[in-house]
């Protein structure tokens, strides 16, 4: 029988491999798609809370998550075209326009 | 080793390893196609603990919605043919350092954190049940989450139209 320690382990491990791409990509897909497994980390942590404790409220807020997750990742590779159309470029490093 | 133990290990495994490919592929192409392979194993991880109904949004929005929009977004940012789809990372290790400390910090909480009780038993059919409550006590929360998406849509529209 699996518990419900080694479902947030696996949640704490995606977490973390998905801010090391945040932190380490230069492409502003490549920081998004490491965003997608944070928020997707949250919600293996959520489904298990939820049926370890026998509460259904998790399963309806992982339904909330990854609908509001669908609408960010679609105004954020909006966004992602718009700055490639006047930059030529979705290097975040590039995009320092508000550097001081 | 009971069945549950071994489709666990497996799809865990095959969840870890696809993370880490999207994070450190060179080619974003394939980075987008390893985050599809992550997105399943974790649809695979909700049918393990008995939501097949989330299992199934996980398919049609992650899997489905989520990479083609991505697909797109790459075929119109970058050339598909030639060097440019690769994409170099930096920092790796100063990435490696904060990601280690904060998986530990994690770690930490969970080593703290009083003894679970072990699993119930499944009460009745979670699709039923959560159909209810979506349209009982967060029946508010749903209809505002019709809102976000039009807004969402409408603000994707804005931002990605051509100037004419």
């Amino acid at each position: 029988m699996i518990g419900l320690p080694a479902y947030l382990v696996l949640g704490a491990f995606v977490f973390s491999i998905g801010l090391f791409g945040v932190l380490t990509r230069r492409n502003a897909v490549g920081i998004l798609l490491g965003i997608e497994l944070m928020l997707n980390a949250v919600n293996i942590n959520f489904v298990a809370f939820a049926r370890f404790n026998g509460d259904l409220t998790g399963l309806v807020f992982t339904l909330f998550t990854i609908a509001i997750t669908v609408a960010e990742v679609a105004v954020g590779l909006a966004i992602v075209i718009a700055i490639f159309r006047v930059r030529r470029t979705v290097e975040a490093d590039r995009l320092d326009l508000l550097r001081g | 080793m009971t069945l549950e133990t071994v489709g666990f290990a497996v799809v865990a495994t095959v969840l870890l390893a696809s993370s880490l490919a999207v994070v450190l592929t060179p080619n974003l192409f394939h980075a987008v196609l390893y985050l599809a392979a992550a997105l399943v194993a974790t649809g695979l991880i909700f049918l393990l603990l008995e939501s097949p109904f989330l299992f199934a949004v996980q398919l049609l929005l992650y899997a489905g919605g989520v990479v083609t929009i991505v697909v797109f977004a790459i075929m119109l940012t970058e050339r598909l043919v030639g060097t440019r789809i690769t994409q170099t990372s930096r920092h790796l290790v100063n990435g490696a350092i904060v990601a280690a400390a904060v998986f530990v910090g994690i770690i930490g909480f969970l080593i703290q954190a009083p003894a679970v009780s072990p699993r119930p038993g499944q009460t009745a059919d979670t699709t039923a049940a959560i159909g209810r409550l979506l349209v009982g006590p967060f029946a508010v929360t749903f209809e505002l989450l019709g809102v976000l998406l039009v807004v969402a849509l409408l603000g994707a529209l804005h931002f990605a139209r051509s100037e004419e």
